[in-house]
C-alpha cells in the first residue's frame, strides 16, 4: 500500500492552488474576498471596508456588495470542486493563473436579502447541490457573527467550461 | 422623465454619495418617476474572468441593485429609503470587454409594503441585453 504523503506536501499544493485560484481574479481583490480551507471545505470572507457600504445612516453593507460576495464564493467553490480530483491525483502542477482551468459561468443567480450587513466581516459557504458535466446548481449562505442569523443567501446555476474530453466525453 | 424633480435629485446625490457606488465608479444619468439610468465604466480592476477581460457578474449585481434602489426611491409614492427584499439576475452574455455597461430600472409597481422592479443592462451593443434582473424592494415607512 503506498503510504500517505507527508501533512507539508498536501498541504502546500491544496494552497498554492487554491491562491492560484484567487490571486487571478481583480475582482475578488477589489472586493477583499479572502478564502480559508479545511480540508476540501472553503469558507469565504468578506473583510469589511468603508467602501462596502451602501447605507450611511444605518451603517449598512451594500445590496450589491453582499451578492458579489455570495456569487464569488459559488464560484470559486465551484471551480475548487472541478479541480480537486485533478489536483489530488497530482494532474495539476504549478498551478498560476494563467495555467489554471477556465472559471464556470454564472447563468443566473438569486439573493435573498434577510438582516442588513453590518459594517463587519462577512462570512460564505456554499453548497453544491447538482454540478454535471455542462451545469450546476449552486446555494450559498452569508452570516456575520452568528452562523445560524444568515444575513443573506444566493442560489445560482453555472455552466461548465469545457473541458479536455477523455475518451468519447 | 422629470431630471429637475427635487425628489429625484436628492435621490441622486445620496446615491452618488455611497462608498459602494463610488468604489465601483456608477453614475446616475437619469433619474424620476420610477425610473433610472446608471452607468459602470469599464475598469480593469472589476474584471471577474482575467482570461477574458470580461467583469464580473458581482460587479454588475451591485450595478442593477443600486439602479433598482434608486428606481424605488424616485417612484412618486415611495418614501425616502429602501433596501432589497431580493433579486434575481440573469446573465445572457459576457459584457465586451473596455465597453461600460448602463442600467435602466424601472420600479413598475409599489404597494404600502413592497416595490417590484425591473431592470436591463447593455454594453454598446444596443440590441441585446447583458443581463436582466427582477427585484423586490422593502418600502420604509416615512416617519
Amino acid at each position: 500500500m503506498k503510504r500517505p504523503e507527508p501533512i507539508q506536501i498536501v498541504k502546500q499544493r491544496r494552497d498554492a492552488a487554491l491562491a492560484a485560484l484567487i490571486e487571478g481574479v481583480p475582482y475578488i481583490q477589489f472586493m477583499g474576498i479572502g478564502f480559508e480551507r479545511r480540508g476540501d471545505e472553503l469558507t469565504g470572507i468578506l473583510h469589511f471596508d468603508d467602501k462596502l457600504i451602501g447605507n450611511m445612516m444605518l451603517p449598512a453593507l451594500h445590496g450589491g456588495a453582499t451578492a458579489a460576495f455570495l456569487e464569488v464564493t459559488a464560484t470559486i467553490t465551484l471551480s475548487w470542486a472541478m479541480i480537486w480530483d485533478d489536483l489530488e491525483r497530482g494532474d495539476l502542477q504549478d498551478l498560476t493563473p494563467q495555467t489554471l482551468p477556465r472559471l464556470p459561468k454564472t447563468i443566473d443567480f438569486t439573493v435573498d436579502y434577510l438582516r442588513s450587513g453590518l459594517p463587519r466581516d462577512a462570512y460564505a459557504r456554499a453548497r453544491i447541490n447538482r454540478k454535471g458535466r455542462r451545469y450546476a446548481s449552486v446555494h450559498v449562505e452569508g452570516w456575520q457573527d452568528n452562523r445560524e442569523r444568515l444575513h443573506a443567501q444566493a442560489t445560482g446555476h453555472f455552466l461548465m467550461p469545457t473541458r479536455p474530453t477523455v475518451g468519447n466525453g | 422623465m422629470d431630471t429637475t424633480d427635487e425628489k429625484a435629485q436628492r435621490v441622486r446625490a445620496s446615491m452618488e454619495a455611497l462608498p459602494h457606488c463610488k468604489a465601483l465608479g456608477l453614475e446616475m444619468t437619469d433619474i424620476g418617476g420610477g425610473q433610472a439610468v446608471m452607468r459602470m465604466p469599464y475598469n480593469p480592476s472589476l474584471v471577474g474572468d482575467p482570461a477574458t477581460g470580461v467583469i464580473a457578474g458581482g460587479a454588475v449585481s451591485a450595478l442593477m441593485d443600486s439602479c433598482g434602489g434608486a428606481a424605488v426611491m424616485c417612484h412618486p409614492k415611495a418614501v425616502a429609503s429602501t433596501a432589497t427584499l431580493d433579486l434575481r439576475i440573469d446573465y445572457m452574455r459576457a459584457a465586451t470587454p473596455g465597453q461600460a455597461i448602463t442600467t435602466r430600472a424601472v420600479c413598475h409597481h409599489i404597494t404600502r409594503s413592497v416595490a417590484f422592479v425591473r431592470a436591463e443592462a447593455f454594453d454598446d451593443d444596443a440590441s441585446t441585453p447583458v443581463a436582466v434582473a427582477n427585484g423586490a424592494f422593502t418600502v420604509e415607512m416615512q416617519s
